[in-house]
C-alpha cells in the first residue's frame, strides 16, 4: 500500500507535466475545434527563446515573461498568416499545415540552435519540496503554476467580457458575428493564448527532461492522453486528465515491470484509444450531439 | 461539424473527386490516359537499360515509395479517412519480411505477399475501433501509433525476433538479394525488376478497386457519409477495409523496402516517415492513385533538395557574417541536414495554398486548357 502511495504521488509530479501540455492542447480546442499537432513543437520552440535569453544574460524574471509574450505574438500571427486563408477548407488541408507547422519548427530549432542537449535550470530550485522525498521542488512549483494558471483562465472566461467573447466565437460563430464579436480575431486570441500556455508547459517542463528539438513528440502525447481522458471540451478536466495520466503511467511501470517501462508511449496510445472508443467525451467533458 | 470528407464548394480541391459521368462513353483502348500510362511503363522497365548502379537503386526506392503513397491515397483520397500512422505498417510489412527471410528461411518473395496480409490483419484490428473516430481523432489515434512504433518494435520481450534496437540484417550469408531462377543478372536490377512487377500489380488492383462497387461505396462515404448510410451502404464494413487494404498495400510497399535495403531497425519507423509519406500523398494529388510516382519521386528527391537549400543558406549566412550570429556558433562546420524539416513543411503549406489538389490537379487542369484550346 506504501508502494502504491507513493507511486501515486510520484504519478502527480510526473503528471503535471502532461497537465501543463493538456492544458495548451484544450484551448487551441477551445477555439478552433482542431487539435494542434504542432502544440508541441511550438512549445519547444517558446523553450529555446526563453533559453536563448537567458544564455545572453537576462535573469529569469525577465526572460520568461519576455517568451511567454513572444509566444502569444508568435501564435497570433501564426493564426492570422497560415490559417486565415484557408478557414473554409476541408479538415484534411488543416491537419496537413499542423504536420507543416510541426516539421518546420523541429528542424528550425535544429538548425538554429543544434541538436545537443542543453540543460535548463529550474526556476524554483533544486532539492527535495519540505523534506518529502517524492516531491522535488520543481515538481511542486511545476503543480503550483499549472493550478493557477487554471485559475486565471477559468477567471478569465468566466469574468471578463473577451472571455465570453472567445466562448461565444467557439461555440456559434454565425450568431457570435450577428452581436458584433469579432470571431476571427477571437480565434488568433486562441491561437495566441494556446502558444503562451504551450510556452509555460514548456518552460516548466524543461528543466526535467532537458532541451533539445525532439523533447516534446512524447510529451504532446501524453498531453494528448491527459486531454482526451479528461474531456476536450473542459480545461479542469484536461489537468486531472493529465494528473491521472501520470498517475497511470507511474503505477504501470511499477507493477508491468520491465514491460510497463519499455512501453510507456504504448501506454498513451492504448489510453487514447480506449477513451476514444468507450468514451470520446473523455470524464468530464461535454456530450457533443451532431445534428444530421 | 467536423465533416471530414464534404469538399466546401468555395474550395474545391483535397478531395475534389476525379470521377467520370455515369453516361460518358466507354474511354478507347488507346486513349491519351492510357498511352501515356504505357509511356511511363516503358520508360520505367527500360532505366537498367541505360543506367545502373546507384540510379537503379534509386529508382527502386521510389518506386517503393510510391507503393506507400498508393496505400495512403487509398485511404485518404478514396474513403476520406486520415493516417498520420502509416509508417506503422510500413514497419510491418518490413518486419514480417526481415523476420520470415531470416528466422523462418522463407523466399524473400514469398514474403511480400504474407507481409500484405500480416499488415491487413493489422490494419483492419486497428481500423475497428478506430472506426468509431471521425477524422480529427482518427489523426490522433494513427499520430499516437506512429509515436509509439519505434518503441514497441524495441520492446524486450519480442527482441529475439526483432533484434531490438539493432534491427535485422537480411541476406546475412549472400550478401545480396539471391536471383532466382538462374537469371544472369545483377541483383540491383532484378530487384527492381522485382519492385517495379510488384508496383504494377498493386497499382492495377487499386485501380479495379477504386472502379469497383466498393471503390463507389468508399468514396460515395468520403463525399457523404451520412448519405452513403442511408443508401444502405455499411459504414463499418468499408472504412475498415479500406484501412486494412490501404495497410496492406503499405506494408508490401515496407517489405520491398526490406529487400531493397537489406535491413530493418525500430528507428527507420518514426512519426518523421509517417510525415514524409503525408508529404508524397500530398504532393503526387490526395485521390488521384496515378500522382503516386510523383509522390514516390518527391519523397526520394526532398532530402536532396533540403541539404542543397541547406548549403545554400549557410553559404549565404558564411557571406554575410551571418553564422557567427547564430547561437550554436558552429553551423558551418556541421553537416546536418537540419533545413529538411522546413522544406518539407514549407512545400506542404505551399501546396495547400497554391494546388490543393497536388501535382494531380495541376497535371488535369493544364490538360483541360489544352484540349479547349485544341478544340
Amino acid at each position: 500500500m506504501e508502494l502504491f502511495l507513493q507511486q501515486v504521488v510520484s504519478g502527480i509530479s510526473t503528471g503535471a507535466i502532461y497537465a501543463c501540455m493538456a492544458l495548451a492542447v484544450v484551448m487551441i480546442y477551445q477555439a478552433i475545434h482542431h487539435l494542434n499537432f504542432a502544440q508541441g513543437e511550438m512549445a519547444m520552440f517558446s523553450t529555446y527563446i526563453a533559453w536563448q535569453l537567458m544564455a545572453w544574460g537576462l535573469p529569469w524574471g525577465l526572460a520568461l515573461p519576455l517568451a511567454v509574450i513572444l509566444s502569444f505574438f508568435g501564435g497570433f500571427a501564426i493564426e492570422r498568416i497560415v490559417f486565415k486563408p484557408i478557414q473554409n477548407a476541408p479538415v484534411l488541408s488543416h491537419i496537413v499545415i499542423f504536420i507543416a507547422l510541426f516539421s518546420i519548427f523541429n528542424s528550425l530549432a535544429g538548425f538554429i540552435w543544434d541538436f545537443t542537449i542543453k540543460s535548463v535550470a529550474s526556476p524554483f530550485g533544486e532539492g527535495p519540496f519540505m523534506g518529502s522525498t517524492l516531491l522535488g521542488k520543481h515538481q511542486a512549483g511545476m503543480i503550483a503554476v499549472t493550478l493557477v494558471m487554471l485559475a486565471m483562465l477559468w477567471a478569465f472566461f468566466q469574468f471578463t467580457r473577451v472571455g465570453l467573447a472567445m466562448r461565444a466565437a467557439a461555440a456559434n460563430p454565425e450568431s457570435a458575428r450577428l452581436v458584433g464579436i469579432r470571431v476571427e480575431t477571437m480565434t488568433a486570441l486562441g491561437w495566441g493564448m494556446a502558444s503562451a500556455i504551450g510556452a509555460v508547459a514548456g518552460i516548466l517542463i524543461a528543466p526535467v527532461v532537458f532541451l533539445e528539438p525532439n523533447m516534446m513528440l512524447s510529451i504532446l502525447l501524453y498531453g494528448f492522453a491527459g486531454a482526451v481522458l479528461g474531456g476536450l471540451t473542459n480545461p479542469l478536466g484536461a489537468v486531472v486528465g493529465g494528473f491521472l495520466v501520470g498517475i497511470i503511467e507511474n503505477l504501470a511501470g511499477t507493477y508491468l515491470g520491465d514491460v510497463g517501462a519499455e512501453l510507456k508511449l504504448s501506454i498513451a496510445l492504448a489510453l487514447i484509444i480506449v477513451v476514444l472508443v468507450m468514451k470520446p467525451e473523455g470524464l468530464f467533458g461535454r456530450k457533443i450531439v451532431q445534428r444530421v | 461539424m467536423t465533416d471530414i470528407a464534404h469538399t466546401d464548394h468555395r474550395n474545391p480541391g483535397l478531395t475534389a473527386p476525379a470521377y467520370r459521368p455515369a453516361d460518358a462513353p466507354r474511354r478507347r483502348l488507346l486513349s491519351g490516359g492510357n498511352i501515356v500510362t504505357l509511356l511511363v511503363l516503358a520508360l520505367l522497365i527500360s532505366i537498367p537499360i541505360y543506367s545502373k548502379g546507384f540510379f537503379v537503386f534509386q529508382m527502386t526506392q521510389m518506386l517503393v515509395y510510391a507503393i506507400a503513397v498508393l496505400g495512403l491515397n487509398l485511404l485518404t483520397g478514396i474513403n476520406g479517412q486520415f493516417s498520420l500512422g502509416h509508417s506503422a505498417f510500413y514497419a510491418i510489412g518490413a518486419y514480417t519480411c526481415a523476420i520470415l527471410v531470416e528466422l523462418g528461411g522463407v523466399n524473400y518473395m514469398l514474403t511480400i505477399p504474407i507481409a500484405g496480409i500480416v499488415a491487413f490483419g493489422f490494419g483492419f484490428l486497428f481500423a475497428f475501433p478506430a472506426l468509431r473516430l471521425e477524422g480529427l481523432y482518427l489523426a490522433l489515434a494513427t499520430f499516437a501509433l506512429a509515436v509509439a512504433t519505434p518503441q514497441l518494435l524495441k520492446l524486450h520481450a519480442i527482441e529475439q525476433w526483432t533484434g531490438g534496437v539493432q534491427g535485422i540484417v537480411m541476406f546475412q550469408d549472400t550478401f545480396d538479394v539471391p536471383v532466382p531462377f538462374g537469371l544472369d543478372m545483377d541483383p540491383g536490377v532484378w530487384t527492381f525488376y522485382l519492385t517495379l512487377f510488384v508496383f504494377a500489380v498493386v497499382y492495377v488492383l487499386a485501380m479495379a478497386l477504386v472502379k469497383s462497387r466498393t471503390g463507389r461505396a468508399m468514396m460515395a462515404i468520403r463525399d457523404n457519409p451520412i448519405a452513403a448510410r442511408s443508401m444502405g451502404i455499411s459504414l463499418p464494413y468499408y472504412k475498415a477495409t479500406a484501412f486494412g487494404v490501404s495497410a496492406l498495400v503499405t506494408g508490401i510497399a515496407g517489405a520491398l523496402n526490406a529487400i531493397v535495403i537489406k535491413f530493418v531497425a525500430p528507428d527507420s519507423f518514426t512519426f518523421f516517415f509517417a510525415i514524409l509519406i503525408l508529404v508524397g500523398m500530398v504532393i503526387g494529388g490526395v485521390g488521384w492513385l496515378q500522382g503516386c510516382l510523383i509522390g514516390g519521386l518527391a519523397m526520394l528527391y526532398l532530402p536532396n533538395i533540403a541539404e542543397i537549400f541547406d548549403n545554400v543558406v549557410l553559404w549565404f549566412a558564411g557571406l554575410f557574417g551571418f553564422a557567427d550570429l547564430l547561437p550554436s556558433g558552429n553551423a558551418l562546420q556541421q553537416q546536418f541536414i537540419r533545413l529538411s524539416g522546413v522544406i518539407y513543411g514549407v512545400i506542404l503549406v505551399l501546396f495547400i495554398y497554391v494546388a490543393p489538389s497536388g501535382a494531380g490537379g495541376l497535371i488535369r487542369a493544364i490538360v483541360s486548357r489544352v484540349k479547349r484550346l485544341t478544340s
